[in-house]
């Protein structure tokens, strides 16, 4: 318990990094996850092809690999930098990756909405003269959306904890490295493990029973 | 000014032909719609009327023979199909209304969206189509709180907002409980007299006697017969058409 309260600060400091990390990831993959979506059910063929062959290779390589990637073939090969500070450097490659990666079930979670829409909503959408865009922007994807409010919960819940991975990325100091840190001193702490644990839950429960009360307020009555 | 309110028909098929798979569904159809002119469908199912429909604003595509609309060949795509769709009012069998939209913002999605008219005017508008449906009390509340009859008016009140040359009717009546039916084909009673060019596939004998120009009869993907209603009803020049009217007519 001591060790908790000890190294408090820092873990409390690492965590504000998963959190930050998570914040933006959420707007960006859901705005990433809606193009591609976009893209696999667009009238073109090409851009179908496109969206299925970045959502089956993205999706199904570990994130931890996506990381990986983002830091070492990114930044470090090609030369992506956002910052010359390492650790903003570090927060901006974790992000890219990490959008990317989860953009990928918000597009598939999309996708499954979209399929709950009935064909006539688009048809009669395309009968009063609205372009794919149109219709796609204002009759399917708000219906589709309001569908899966509660499937998208779990992938940014997901998404939330996947943000302790970001050591993957280089180096940034986010609450799982401020923990191994911190056992590298203390030995394996219990309490430090709860107190993190309970500091993800705190996070990500309310996600959960917010996109649950969302769902049932936004069910689209047919 | 060459052909406007002229002689030319609005809605000419030329050889018209479809498949579904092995289904050859409209087989070598020539039709025309004048202006102003109320054509009924009618037929027994699967005989093609539906899909007749839905390729004059191309929900359907076809393959072989040409439509055109108002003197201008259909668009494949597009802009330009975009446009031609917005002249051509359609009902379904089922509503779809846009089920997340109220019913006023069911009506003036289409000139908004479609036309850039003003949010203000375009509501006018729209409350004053839904008066004229007799569901301008409804107008803040969603399709599923409304009754099929009054959904079905609502999708005409849709149609008529984009100020259309035409409507086509999918047949509009049979999805609704039967003490509804009356209410809608009233509705499009007024729209026929009123002038509007109107395509409607029914199974509504009564509609196609007091509305109708012109009856088309079709089976198995052919026009087999067109004619007045009148003497379509009491003197069918086919087998195949008396053979169907016996069976509708008899109770």
């Amino acid at each position: 318990m001591d060790d908790l309260i000890e190294y408090a600060p820092d873990l409390a400091a690492g965590f504000l990094v998963n959190v930050k990390i998570a914040l933006v990831c959420a707007v960006i993959s859901l705005v990433l996850g809606t193009v591609l979506v976009s893209f696999r059910v667009s009238p073109t063929p090409v851009l179908r092809a496109a969206g299925t062959v970045y959502v089956n290779v993205v999706r199904n390589t570990p994130l931890t690999l996506v990381l990986a990637f983002s830091a070492l073939g990114l930044s470090d090969t090609i030369g992506l930098t956002f910052s010359d500070e390492p650790s903003t450097n570090g927060f901006w490659l974790v992000v890219l990756g990490l959008s990317a990666y989860t953009a990928t079930f918000v597009g598939e979670a999309l996708r499954s909405g979209i399929n709950t829409v009935p064909l006539g909503q688009a048809e009669a959408a395309r009968a009063i003269g609205l372009t794919f865009l149109q219709s796609l922007r204002l009759i399917i994807l708000p219906q589709a959306f309001r569908a899966v409010v509660a499937p998208l919960g779990s992938v940014m819940i997901a998404m939330i904890k996947n943000t302790t991975v970001a050591l993957a990325a280089g180096y940034l100091a986010d609450s799982a490295f401020v923990m191994k840190d911190t056992f590298d001193d203390t030995g394996v702490s219990i309490p430090i493990f709860i107190g993190l644990v309970l500091a993800f839950m705190a996070v990500t429960l309310p996600v959960g029973f917010f996109t649950g009360w969302l769902s049932r307020r936004l069910a689209v009555v047919r | 000014m060459t052909e406007a309110g002229g002689s030319s028909p609005l809605v000419k098929l030329e050889a018209v032909n479809k498949h579904f798979g092995t289904l050859h569904v409209l087989r070598d159809i020539e039709l025309s719609v004048a202006r102003g002119e109320v054509v009924v469908v009618i037929g027994p199912s699967g005989g093609g009327k539906s899909t007749l429909c839905r390729v004059i604003n191309r929900l359907e595509t076809i393959d072989s023979g040409g439509i055109t609309f108002d003197g201008q060949a259909l668009p494949a795509e597009g802009k330009a199909l975009a446009k031609l769709r917005s002249e051509v009012g359609m009902v379904f069998q089922s509503f779809n209304l846009f089920s997340h939209k109220t019913i006023l913002e069911n009506v003036t999605l289409g000139p908004i969206k479609v036309r850039g008219i003003a949010r203000q005017q375009a509501e006018q508008r729209g409350l004053e189509l839904l008066e004229r449906v007799g569901i301008a009390s409804q107008a803040a509340k969603y399709p599923a709180q409304l009754s099929g009859g009054q959904q079905q008016r609502v999708a005409i009140a849709r149609a008529l907002a984009m100020d259309p040359k035409m409507i086509l009717f999918d047949e509009p009546t049979s999805a609704l409980d039967p003490e509804m039916v009356q209410e809608v084909l009233d509705v499009m009673v007024g729209l026929a007299s009123d002038g509007m060019t109107m395509l409607v596939v029914t199974h509504e004998m009564g509609f196609a006697r007091r509305a109708a120009d012109r009856v088309v009869f079709m089976a198995d993907g052919q026009i087999v017969e067109e004619s007045a209603p009148e003497e379509f009803f009491t003197q069918p020049k086919s087998d195949r058409a008396r053979d169907f009217l016996s069976k509708i007519l008899t109770h």
